[in-house]
């Protein structure tokens, strides 16, 4: 009698560990030709179509062009100056100044603040309120375009304000204007931090607040100013909405000037800062001075400037480029919902849940598989779409480009829409078991809010609810410039303004993403695969 | 010793040709199974919850709009779309994916006969719920636009079947679901994988409006939207400015169609020689 042992292999027992798991779900992954193959092709679609919007964007005249064209030089492209954030702005305002050496203030009585068209050849324009006009004192550096400065100001609908560096906006008195009832203004400035206060009555002042121009050098500029935007009048038809723009001027009294510190000229001067603007839109500016009393007229505004074909001129963002997202998201949505239900469609899931008993690990492994290939796609179509569209710079046309952060966070941001969406989509096909139901939820949650929304025409009413609550809010990340409330602007997401904070918007795709992988996770347990 | 092979002529090879059995068979598909049933009822409430959702947020300012009320209270059909691809894709992918393409196959071995009787019974039922689903969108239209200042003194009479352009834009908007579906069923027959198919037509169908919103280049602007099968195929459903468009109502259509054509002549011609 021998006794026999039975066939044992030699190889070492499996480990139920997490990264073989991964390992596993990683090789289900690269090995099926057409999923690799449908990404590529899907980043290569997303740079495409930014490229052609490079291409295609700008004006058609401009560049049949007269002579040589050359990048932005020729057709009138508007360059714009960037504030001390890097951000670009708009610094056009009549400024009355003198140089102030050293320590200082300044303060004023402001008492009218009225608005017109601006001239029409030699008929004066009508009245008009643009609630952004303003007249105010300001501490600048020097009188070169897009400096730093701060500034007091009493504006046609907003009250007084304190604003510097074209984004900084605190609010101070509130109501309008009047000799009846006029605004008291002092700047002061101290090293480097300038502090601003108001008073309606010259002798009980208030704080508004003080701000710390880091770099002003000891010498500024500082005086009178007044500017008024132009005024804007929306029609959002069907199709492209048009904006009608009017240049508008102001016109300020002021009264009471009085002066602490070293003031070395002797006389005010007059500057319209941005004289280049002066020249092409026909924009006022003067000053005139009896008794102590100076009446000035100004136009422009000294705001954040912003892009968009509804907005200032011809101008876009690498949000532009990058409209080709949803259709990475089509791709990657139809590639996660197959990452799942082809387990259930040829019976792999028995054996993957028989290799694997944990399945909640199973669910964990798949979502960072596909959403780690979602980022790296998204991220190359992103970063392909913008560095291809940057290269071939539209004609006759400004590509307004934020500050870098704001502008990583849009490459990024996109890069983590894709991955969340193809995690969203995955645990969504965990919960359908089927292809079409699972593609069917992510195109009516994703992709269809931003197509509506994307095209001006439907009312802002709908789609900015569905750019709230729908996992499309995500699409926020991709917001190139910030909302201004100092700056009035037709702020819809066609334009690129949306609803939500860009992280704001993306915490609501994560949270529908948590919920289904929840749902996900628990059926996938509970449920005979 | 005849009578078993009398039996068998019953049902001879002639009878497979495009006809009642072939319709037949292909209904007894559809027909049994859920998905399609419920599919089209989300198509049909998708298509009237948007355009609804889109009257009430509409707004028509003292100052005058530029809208169009027969696009505005049609709006849900750029979303019931989506449905309608998904339900032309599964007649097809949902045979490949259970392997019954064979047995109809052998059942059917003219291919085109059963491509013809697939598009012919789709076409039918879209047809007939995009009707109930357009009718609701315009009858919701005719209440609720009155109220958010598309009335007849700022310019906008009462949506009515009985006024010619939205007459047009309505029938137009049937057409359109049904020709969104054979391009569908086209594409689906090329590709034969639900996900993938379903993911193309989409992606051909929304590309376009959202690449044109944003080019500044009136050029190619206009004729990205001569060509796209969704921006040509909705110029049915415009009432106002006619003359701004790119192409008539009738050949911003004609576009889709020719569309849907290439698409199941590339289906039929895939599915003829292609092995099952």
């Amino acid at each position: 009698m021998t006794t026999s042992t039975p066939y044992r292999s030699t190889a070492r027992d499996a480990h139920d560990g997490f990264g073989p798991l991964l390992h596993a779900e990683w090789t289900k992954f690269r090995t099926v030709r057409g999923w690799v193959i449908g990404m590529i092709v899907a980043v290569l679609a997303t740079a495409g179509i930014g490229l052609f919007i490079a291409k295609a964007t700008g004006n058609v005249s401009c560049q049949a062009g007269n002579g040589p064209v050359q990048h932005g030089a020729a057709c009138g492209q508007p360059n714009y100056p960037l504030g001390p954030g890097g951000e670009p702005v708009q610094d056009e305002f009549y400024f009355v100044s003198q140089p102030l050496a050293g320590h200082g203030s300044l303060t004023v009585r402001v008492t009218s603040l009225t608005g017109r068209f601006s001239e029409q050849g030699p008929v004066p324009g009508p009245p008009v309120v643009v609630p952004w006009s303003k007249a105010g004192i300001i501490i600048k550096d020097g009188t070169t375009v897009g400096s730093a400065y701060a500034a007091m100001m009493i504006t046609r609908g907003n009250g007084v304000r304190m604003q510097w560096n074209y984004t900084g906006d605190t609010p101070g008195l509130p109501g309008t204007v009047s000799a009846a009832r006029p605004r008291w203004l002092r700047l002061a400035r101290d090293g480097d931090t300038i502090t601003g206060y108001d008073s309606a009555d010259g002798t009980h002042w208030t704080r508004v607040g003080a701000i710390a121009l880091t770099g002003l050098p000891s010498t500024v500029r500082a005086g009178l100013f007044v500017s008024s935007p132009v005024h804007t009048a929306y029609s959002s038809g069907l199709g492209t909405g048009t904006a009608n723009n009017s240049p508008t001027e102001a016109t300020a009294v002021f009264d009471h000037i009085s002066r602490t510190g070293t003031w070395p000229a002797r006389a005010w001067t007059g500057d319209y800062i941005d004289p280049r603007a002066a020249a092409t839109q026909q924009v006022a500016g003067r000053y005139h001075q009896a008794a102590g009393r100076f009446t000035v007229t100004g136009s422009g505004d000294i705001a954040p400037l912003l892009a968009g074909p509804l907005n200032d001129g011809p101008s876009i963002t690498i949000r532009d480029y990058l409209l080709g997202t949803f259709v990475m998201l089509i791709a990657v949505a139809v590639v996660a919902t197959m990452f799942m239900t082809a387990e259930y469609r040829r019976g792999l899931i028995r054996t993957t849940l028989a290799a694997s008993p944990h399945r909640g690990r199973v669910l964990a492994a798949k979502a960072i598989v596909i959403g780690s290939a979602a980022f790296v796609a998204g991220l190359a179509a992103a970063a392909g779409a913008v560095l291809i569209a940057g290269a071939v710079q539209p004609i006759g046309i400004s590509v307004f480009h934020e500050p870098w952060p704001a502008e990583l966070r849009i490459l990024a941001g996109t890069a983590a829409l894709i991955a969340v969406a193809a995690v969203f989509t995955l645990a969504v096909a965990t919960i359908v078991r089927r292809s079409a139901a699972a593609i069917l939820i992510v195109i009516v949650t994703i992709v269809i809010p931003f197509v509506l929304s994307a095209p001006p025409g439907v009312p802002v009413g709908f789609t900015g609810w569905l750019l709230r609550v729908t996992p499309a809010a995500a699409f926020a990340l991709q917001q190139p410039m910030p909302q201004y409330y100092q700056v009035q602007a037709n702020y819809i997401p066609s334009s690129g303004y949306f609803p939500l904070a860009p992280w704001t918007g993306f915490a609501v795709l994560c949270g529908w993403t948590a919920l289904a992988l929840v749902l996900a996770g628990y059926l996938l347990r509970r449920r005979d695969a | 010793m005849n009578a078993p092979a009398a039996g068998l002529t019953a049902v001879g090879p002639g009878r497979a040709r495009f006809g009642r059995e072939t319709l037949h068979a292909e209904w007894t598909k559809l027909r049994t199974v859920a998905s399609t049933g419920w599919l089209l009822a989300g198509a049909a409430a998708l298509t009237i919850g948007v355009s609804a959702a889109v009257d009430a947020a509409a707004a028509c300012p003292a100052g005058g709009c530029q809208a169009d009320p027969a696009t505005l209270s049609l709006t849900g059909v750029q979303a019931g779309q989506a449905i309608v691809v998904i339900i032309a894709v599964l007649a097809v992918s949902n045979e490949y994916s259970t392997g019954m393409i064979r047995i109809t196959l052998a059942a059917m071995p003219r291919r085109l006969a059963v491509l013809a009787a697939k598009a012919t019974l789709i076409t039918g039922l879209v047809l007939a719920v995009s009707a109930v689903a357009v009718l609701a969108c315009v009858l919701a239209g005719r209440l609720m636009l009155p109220g958010h200042g598309f009335t007849a003194a700022h310019g906008y009479p009462l949506l009515s079947l009985s006024h010619g352009p939205d007459l047009r834009a309505a029938c137009g908007s049937v057409l359109y679901l049904a020709l969104i579906a054979l391009l569908s069923l086209g594409v689906a027959t090329a590709v034969r994988e639900t996900a993938v198919a379903i993911g193309l037509v989409l992606g051909l169908l929304y590309v376009f409006p959202v690449v044109t919103s944003v080019i500044g280049n009136q050029h190619w602007q206009r004729h990205l939207e001569q060509i796209g099968p969704m921006t040509a195929g909705l110029y049915i459903q415009a009432t106002t400015s006619l003359r701004s468009l790119p192409l008539t109502p009738w050949q911003g259509l004609g576009v889709l169609a020719l569309w849907a054509a290439g698409a199941l002549t590339l289906g039929g011609l895939v599915f003829r020689f292609r092995d099952a």
